[in-house]
């Protein structure tokens, strides 16, 4: 799929070569639909996918990802590197170079003091960035002199280009946000909705959660770029109404994840006016076993703690003989077709850190029943499964969304098939995603056998994805529930792997303990159960061109280089 | 009446406090998390520093009676400010949405336009047909008129807008290509071509709530026609020769309308709380939408400001048609 989307994109380029050499503003308006609606334009203040996309059409950062994964320089004359100096060999400092002549929107040049006051402005503790995570062990950033910032780190850092880097940390300007630093950051509307940017578009007018008007900016680095003269995004509605607007009514441009099942999707692109385009990233849907008892006879603050090991699922050859039930080629033709394919492992990409790890592909119920037979559990009269007159019963929990209850319905069958007793639960997004400690339902309190939801990792860099499946990561009532380890998989050995690879520089040495703790949390033990590998299903007109959809960065990255074919 | 209005006024401030009482620990209460809209790639302990950030983890009274005093002392300043240039409220922390961080207010001011135009075109033109198709239905009560009319009625209550909309959207917009199926927020009216498609993108919405609009207030009127067209005072205008048109125009509807209008009126909140449903189809930027935006993303300032203004409404709209029913009708007297 990615390298049909390179040579369509590369015959556009060559097929159009006349309208790109078009100069700045000459193709007029395009019209982008988004199924949420946008709130705010500033990503420090929203980690929203919708609002970062449309805030990257007005801020940059300093080096960005093209849509094959690769890091590329943006702001800055080349990539910092060991080779060119710009990461200091014990890795424990980042120099950027910014170019030279870069102007705001305003016409104010872009200097390296800008770098430094927007590390400084998420990095407050009274803000509450929503990207502070990009700044972790930033220690200082400094400028230099006006075109080279250096980023200290607190120790030693193997991947050191995170800060900056992707459309979650662009650069603001500080002339315009000084005023709104710590406990002031929300207060500044004016600011949050119409940032300067250095950015190919200028907001002309914000409606909150409804719709951005944007503009050329007139001082962009590339003169001829971009090819649209104003660019309107509107937002709201469903992905259903959002992929029509653009594929049956023409209404639209371009439509910005228009997850909708196979079935729709071949009857929309029946309408001719436009295409589906799709790649993928490191979504990936998956089942979490409960490696804890959830049951509800245990006090609470005991229920789905380490103190109480799973009852039933504990035993690897369980969870393995669940997952070898579940026919994933089935479920990817049912649930998303073209922007789906079946998947083993939790980190499917980028394909240096992906495991060939593919026995889960083919659907083996015979091997699985052996299995769970070998395991002690024998069918019962009613046709479950016991052992020690403890009966093979599963509680399974999602959020609220169609392709999860139609994934849950024919999960439930195969494991019914298997002689397991499955009761289904389903829970408002709004809860099972929100995170209150207060609440049962959230998704990492637990309070179930088996749950399903997606994740991914935002960049190219793994590392951060992985190492929070370490035993003090589990979410438990000391922690107020919070954490990423949902599966309470606790075990040394990964623990000193994930050490391990904070430490370590060299890309291939990091790229095999990627992978070999990607197994040992999937074909190893099978405590994550990956099922699809989600791709973003975005479409098109037929008469926008230069489209490339990029699932590494702001989906809408190369937007100076749109155009209208007439 | 005077005395009436003002006590029932003095009587709407213990209600309307009651009332925001109550949305508060309600919403306050419901499930949910402003954190769920939220990726899950941010880690645990950033989004505990955007809770604390955007004030979510204080206690609910220390939140209610904030939320008390931005209401109803400093967006009232910051209204008093816009208009005559003063700065009373400067530096006080007005209400403020979690979603966008910006003032509550402001989006309510910026959308209740498109509400009053989409949803006050659907309801003056719901009254402006149901009126006589339910004067004429109950006159002929019976007739095919009546049965055409009463079958319409019963699609525009039984059908829900949401499905109405999109089978508009397929005929209309999909197929036929006539009307555009999203609202262009963003289109200023300035000259005929801009209005025509002003127009245009108004048709569907408009149709779909004047229909139920329509359906609901044409059944009062012809409920009340019917009940006033059996009085001894129709026999009697009868009796003393008057004509048909007069007898109906100007005695029945005068006074069937008395409860009508009171329906009418308290059908007005409705109005300014938009459609929420039909606005969402519709993707038109009104208040509905918001607040149905508000809710999903857990926006509890948001949720709450608004379900106090809707509160606020129609308390207001309950005594304007208790006096506008003593108003027209003599017999009621209040004080």
């Amino acid at each position: 799929m990615k390298l049909k989307t390179a040579l369509l994109g590369a015959a556009c380029a060559f097929a159009f070569a006349p309208a790109a050499m078009a100069e700045r503003g000459s193709d007029g308006n395009v019209k982008v639909l988004y199924s949420q609606a946008i709130s705010i334009m500033n990503p420090y203040l929203s980690a929203g996918t919708k609002d970062v996309e449309v805030g990257s059409l007005v801020l940059e950062p300093l080096a960005g990802f093209d849509h094959e994964g690769v890091m590329f320089p943006r702001l800055v004359t080349e990539l910092p590197s060991l080779e060119n100096g710009g990461i200091s060999a014990d890795q424990t400092s980042v120099t950027w170079k910014l170019k030279e002549g870069l102007l705001w929107s305003d016409g104010s040049p872009f200097t390296a003091d800008d770098v430094v006051f927007t590390a400084a402005y998420c990095m407050d503790p009274a803000g509450g960035c929503a990207q502070l995570a990009k700044y972790e062990g930033v220690k200082t950033v400094e400028a230099i002199d006006p075109l080279t910032v250096k980023v200290t780190f607190t120790g030693p850092k193997p991947n050191p280009l995170v800060a900056f880097v992707g459309a979650e940390s662009p650069i603001i300007q500080k002339a315009q946000f000084e005023k709104c630093l710590g406990a002031a950051a929300p207060t500044c509307t004016q600011e949050n909705f119409n940032p300067n940017g250095t950015g190919p578009f200028v907001v002309t007018d914000f409606k909150v959660n409804d719709s951005v008007e944007l503009a050329a900016n007139p001082h962009y680095r590339d003169p001829a770029k971009p090819i649209f003269a104003t660019f309107t995004v509107k937002g709201g509605g469903d992905s259903a109404s959002a992929a029509r607007a653009v594929m049956e009514t023409g209404e639209f441009d371009y439509a910005w994840n228009t997850q909708i099942n196979p079935e729709l999707q071949a009857q929309m692109a029946a309408g001719n006016k436009g295409k589906f385009v799709s790649d993928f990233g490191t979504l990936v849907e998956r089942i979490e076993m409960n490696m804890t008892d959830p049951s509800p006879d245990l006090p609470e603050g005991e229920r789905s703690t380490a103190k109480h090991p799973h009852p039933i699922l504990s035993d690897v050859n369980v969870r393995k003989a669940l997952s070898m039930a579940i026919d994933r080629n089935l479920l990817v033709a049912v649930g998303y077709g073209e922007s789906g394919r079946a998947s083993c492992n939790l980190v499917p990409a980028p394909a240096i850190y992906a495991s060939p790890n593919s026995d889960c592909k083919t659907q083996d119920m015979d091997g699985a029943k052996a299995l769970l037979d070998a395991a002690g559990w024998v069918v019962g009269a009613d046709g479950v499964r016991e052992k020690d007159g403890k009966r093979f019963k599963l509680v399974y929990q999602t959020s609220v969304n169609p392709v999860r209850q139609d994934f849950q319905a024919l999960i439930k069958g195969w494991w019914n098939e298997l002689g397991v007793e499955v009761e289904l639960k389903t829970i408002d997004p709004g809860v099972f995603f929100g995170g209150d400690p207060g609440s049962p339902d959230t998704f990492q309190k637990f309070y179930a056998d088996v749950e399903m939801y997606a994740n991914n990792f935002p960049g190219t860099d793994p590392e951060p994805y992985i190492v929070a499946y370490t035993c003090d990561k589990a979410p438990r009532p000391e922690s107020q529930w919070q954490g990423e380890n949902i599966n309470r998989f606790c075990d040394p050995a990964f623990d000193a792997l994930a050490a391990e690879l904070i430490q370590t520089k060299g890309e291939a040495e990091r790229a095999a303990l990627i992978i070999r703790m990607n197994e040992m949390l999937t074909k190893d033990t099978y405590t994550i159960v990956p099922l699809v590998d989600r791709g973003r299903l975005s479409a098109h007109s037929n008469t926008l061109g230069g489209v490339v959809l990029n699932v590494w960065d702001s989906e809408m990255g190369n937007v100076e280089n749109w155009f209208r074919i007439k | 009446m005077l005395t009436f209005t003002l006590r029932r006024l003095m009587f709407a401030i213990p209600t309307l406090l009651f009332i925001s009482l109550l949305i508060f620990l309600l919403v306050d209460l419901a499930p949910g998390s402003p954190m769920s809209q939220i990726p899950l790639t941010v880690p645990p302990e950033v989004r505990q520093k955007i809770m604390e950030a955007m004030g979510a983890n204080e206690p609910v009274f220390v939140r209610y009676f904030l939320w008390l005093k931005q209401f109803f002392v400093v967006e009232p300043l910051v209204l008093w400010d816009h208009w005559w240039g003063t700065d009373f409220s400067a530096g006080l922390q007005r209400i403020v949405s979690w979603q966008s961080r910006s003032p509550v207010m402001d989006i309510v001011v910026q959308r209740l336009p498109q509400t009053m135009t989409v949803i006050g075109t659907s309801y003056v033109l719901g009254v402006l047909i149901a009126l006589p198709i339910g004067i004429y239905s109950a006159y002929r009560q019976y007739s095919w008129f009546d049965q055409i009319g009463t079958f319409i009625a019963m699609i525009g209550f039984s059908v829900p807008t949401f499905f109405t909309g999109l089978v508009l959207i397929l005929v209309f917009a999909v197929n036929l290509h006539w009307f555009p199926s999203i609202y262009d927020t963003s289109l200023r009216v300035t000259d005929w071509t801009s209005f025509l498609q002003q127009v245009k993108q108004m048709v569907m919405p408009v149709t779909v709530l004047a229909l139920y609009n329509a359906a609901q207030i044409s059944r009062y009127m012809r409920s009340s026609m019917l009940e006033n067209l059996g009085q001894d005072y129709v026999r009697t205008a009868r009796a003393k020769g008057l004509t048909e048109r007069v007898v109906v125009l100007k005695h029945v509807v005068r006074n069937s309308m008395i409860p009508v209008v009171t329906v009418i009126a308290l059908g007005i909140p409705g109005i300014f709380a938009g459609a929420i449903i039909t606005e969402q189809v519709f993707r038109v930027n009104g208040i509905g939408a918001l607040l149905i935006g508000a809710i999903q993303g857990s926006d509890l300032p948001t949720v709450q400001t608004l379900t106090f203004i809707f509160a606020v409404l129609i308390v207001l709209f309950n005594l304007i048609a208790d006096i506008l029913y003593g108003i027209l009708d003599p017999r009621i007297r209040y004080d």
